[in-house]
């Protein structure tokens, strides 16, 4: 199927193009970020540290299963990091795999997470830098994500103004745990500048809010908390959608990354059942919750849903909308998609075009 | 003597005959379980004056649309207070054979491990003495002061001998999560009672109900407990509790059911991968809960289209999964429609009564012989 295909020789015209909405790229440590940070808070990484909501302060507390989670091959050969060094990542990802654009999510340093917002705010915006100068100046195929501290607004708002007209960053990157429900209040303003700027959401699995994954605490085991991913996703789907933010913002266009989709359909029928019966408790939202999620939401594909019966997959992507799925592969972590093995299932040309290129495209405005 | 009138409108209804495992009578105040309570505690409640406090659960606003449907809404006092109108609307009207009771209110909640423990025991007592003492056809579920497993498995220890308490009743957003070895003395008695744990709809709010903190809403609250019990799921499998307690079985009560596909397919994937984890879960995660986990049908929460819901079912995978509810008095269908139209013959005949009598030993240790030939 989609393999036997692409292990022809491929013909130019035939060549899949693919925009891999989901690349990671790592530094060796906080003082990288030294050029951009002022004396105090260069000091302060060495005095304090990270303060964030949880025990450990370096790692997270539910260690992961491979080394920086990643392919064991993805350890570049000057001894760094995987994804910390450029030509290797051409070499091994952007090259071999037809990458035509690549949306970098740096997860660290979380300034998303900082209990102090100051210090919060100033590595969010270090972090932006660091992309333009390490990644998207050096390889026009890398997209950046503008990094906030989305618990202080105010600045928030600056850093999006900063950089909204610069096209090497092309979404404002969100944590899906915020330390409230996303869609509340508080992060409107961010909302209505991503709307002004013409700024898709992106929010990749991340945050430390100090709540706990389940609605019983902390699960032991990295399996349930990696798989409660999904939770995040669905929560806060559940409260932009139920707080009325696609009401006030109709051009708001959110990308959900690393978080699944194969919930899409159950959390939709759900929603619009319970709404239709209790929608006076929330009387600005008008319309079935779905034709929002429908409307406003993105997903990317990694880690990528394998049903039992795999054409399933086919009736998964019918129902959320084969013009909502942006191929991604979680270069260089440990549950990467390769592009050539990524769907189980038979798709014609065009539904491949959609998937691997066209959707993003539109979506990020690029090609 | 049943007229014939009587035989022939029973002829028509489509859950004849079912065990429904899921049906709500409320506690009409904290005075009406007073005498329940031991000597201390009732000079305690009195003395702090518990008894008139309103204990209602955050989880089910008694007024909330969901709570009661309209029609199951009585003249005075909570829905689902009143036995008269429980057996008219919930037993008669759709034929039941058995209902099981559920009771959701303070005991799991309270913070004081006595206190609550002291709650659990005046509920079970009050179950026994105000609900199955006066229709047969009841069956009840022991609630149970998860807060303190020794003291949990006291109460199950006092209540196992009444074939009338079927299982041992536990919400499904709790302290800590579910599959946690803390509840493990829990599960251990209730294997060697042939007592299901079945695992409500809710939660004593120790935890924000979603990752991102606390929603708005009631209605983001009410959607998001799918997602407690698809972690609870997680959790009972990766600890291990199916290896440890391999006779027992969990009810996941008022979960929805529409989600569990994806679920399973995203467990198996992850599983596959990082299996080194949890090397006692030593067979894929899906055959574990298809063989262990149950769930009430009700709320079905439907796809807007027929063989959408018909496509769900297949993906379950096992048909042997779905146990007949209402859910009385909550609101989750209109009329007598509690089978959706997507489920009849053999498969409505599992729901409504195999699979159940599958999952609680006991329905069937409690029927009369006659009865068991009827359902059989």
């Amino acid at each position: 199927m989609t393999i036997d295909v692409l292990e022809r020789n491929p013909k130019a015209e035939t060549r899949l193009t693919v925009i891999d909405c989901d690349i990671h790229p790592t530094m060796g440590s906080l003082s990288d970020l030294n050029p951009w940070l002022s004396k105090r808070w260069q000091q302060h990484i060495v005095t304090y540290g990270e303060l964030v909501r949880q025990g450990l302060a370096k790692t997270l507390s539910h260690p992961r299963m491979q080394p920086a989670v990643s392919r064991a091959d993805a350890w570049p050969p000057n001894g760094g990091l995987p994804g910390s060094h450029l030509p290797f990542m051409q070499e091994q990802h952007l090259d071999p795999n037809g990458v035509a654009f690549g949306v970098l999510q740096p997860l660290r340093p979380n300034g998303n997470s900082q209990r102090n917002l100051e210090f919060g705010a100033a590595l969010s915006a270090a972090l932006n830098e660091w992309q333009l100068e390490h990644w998207t100046g050096r390889d026009k195929r890398l997209k950046g994500s503008i990094a906030v501290t989305q618990e202080w607004p105010e600045a928030a708002i600056k850093e999006i103004e900063r950089h909204a007209g610069n096209p090497d960053f092309i979404q404002i990157s969100l944590p899906p745990r915020s330390d409230e429900p996303l869609g509340r209040r508080r992060y409107w303003p961010i909302y209505r500048a991503a709307v002004e700027h013409g700024l898709p959401i992106g929010l990749h699995v991340s945050g430390v809010n100090g709540h706990t994954s389940t609605a019983s605490g902390s699960p032991s085991f990295y399996i349930e908390e990696h798989h409660n991913n999904v939770q995040s996703m669905q929560g806060l789907v559940t409260s932009l959608v139920l707080e009325g933010v696609f009401e006030e913002f109709p051009s708001l266009e959110v990308v959900l990354i690393e978080g699944g989709f194969g919930w899409v359909p159950a959390l939709s029928w759900r929603l619009d059942r319970h709404w239709a019966k209790m929608r006076d408790e929330v009387p600005h939202v008008k319309r079935p919750p779905s034709e929002y999620i429908r409307e406003h939401i993105w997903y990317t594909t990694q880690p990528i849903e394998e049903p039992e019966n795999p054409a399933d997959l086919i009736h998964l992507f019918d129902w959320i909308g084969w013009d909502r799925l942006l191929f991604s592969t979680d270069y260089p972590h440990w549950d990467f998609d390769d592009p050539h093995t990524v769907f189980k299932v038979k798709l014609t040309d065009a539904q491949k075009r959609q998937l691997f290129s066209e959707n993003a495209a539109r979506l990020y405005g690029l090609g | 003597m049943i007229s014939r009138k009587a035989q022939d409108r029973r002829m028509y209804l489509p859950t004849q005959d079912a065990i429904d495992c899921d049906v709500h009578p409320a506690v009409p105040s904290t005075k009406a379980l007073l005498p329940y309570f031991h000597e201390y505690w009732q000079e305690a409640i009195v003395t702090r004056g518990i008894d008139r406090l309103n204990l209602d659960l955050t989880s089910y606003p008694p007024g909330a649309p969901l709570s009661a449907r309209a029609d199951w809404r009585p003249a005075k006092g909570p829905p689902g207070g009143d036995l008269e109108q429980t057996r008219r609307q919930a037993l008669d009207a759709f034929g039941s054979r058995i209902a099981i009771l559920n009771c959701l209110h303070a005991g799991q909640v309270l913070h004081s491990e006595d206190m609550g423990a002291a709650f659990c025991r005046a509920i079970n007592d009050w179950l026994a003495k105000e609900w199955l003492d006066r229709e047969p056809r009841f069956r009840a579920s022991i609630v149970i002061p998860t807060q303190n497993p020794e003291l949990a498995v006291e109460e199950i220890e006092r209540r196992a001998e009444d074939k009338r308490f079927v299982q041992v009743l536990m919400l499904a957003g709790d302290e800590m999560p579910l599959g946690r070895r803390h509840y493990w003395p829990i599960y251990r008695a209730a294997e060697r009672h042939g007592l299901p744990i079945g695992i409500h709809a809710g939660s004593n709010y120790r935890h924000a109900p979603t990752p991102g903190g606390w929603p708005s809403y009631y209605l983001e609250d009410y959607v998001s407990y799918a997602g407690a019990f698809e972690s609870a799921l997680l959790s009972l499998v990766a600890e291990g509790v199916f290896v440890k307690f391999p006779q027992l079985k969990a009810v996941f009560i008022e979960s929805g059911f529409t989600w569990l596909p994806a679920c399973l397919w995203r467990f198996e994937k992850t599983w596959r991968g990082v299996r080194m984890e949890i090397p006692w879960v030593d067979r894929p995660p899906a055959a574990i809960v298809r063989d262990h986990i149950r769930f009430t049908l009700q709320p079905v929460d439907a796809p807007p289209r027929a063989e959408q819901l018909v496509r769900v079912l297949e993906q379950m995978g096992s048909d042997r999964l779905l146990l007949f509810s209402t859910d009385y008095p909550h609101w989750q269908f209109e009329g007598g429609a509690a089978l959706p139209p997507e489920i009849s013959g053999a498969r409505a005949r599992r729901i409504l009564v195999d699979n159940p009598l599958e999952t609680y030993p006991r329905l069937a240790e409690t029927l009369q012989p006659m009865e068991k030939e009827r359902l059989s």
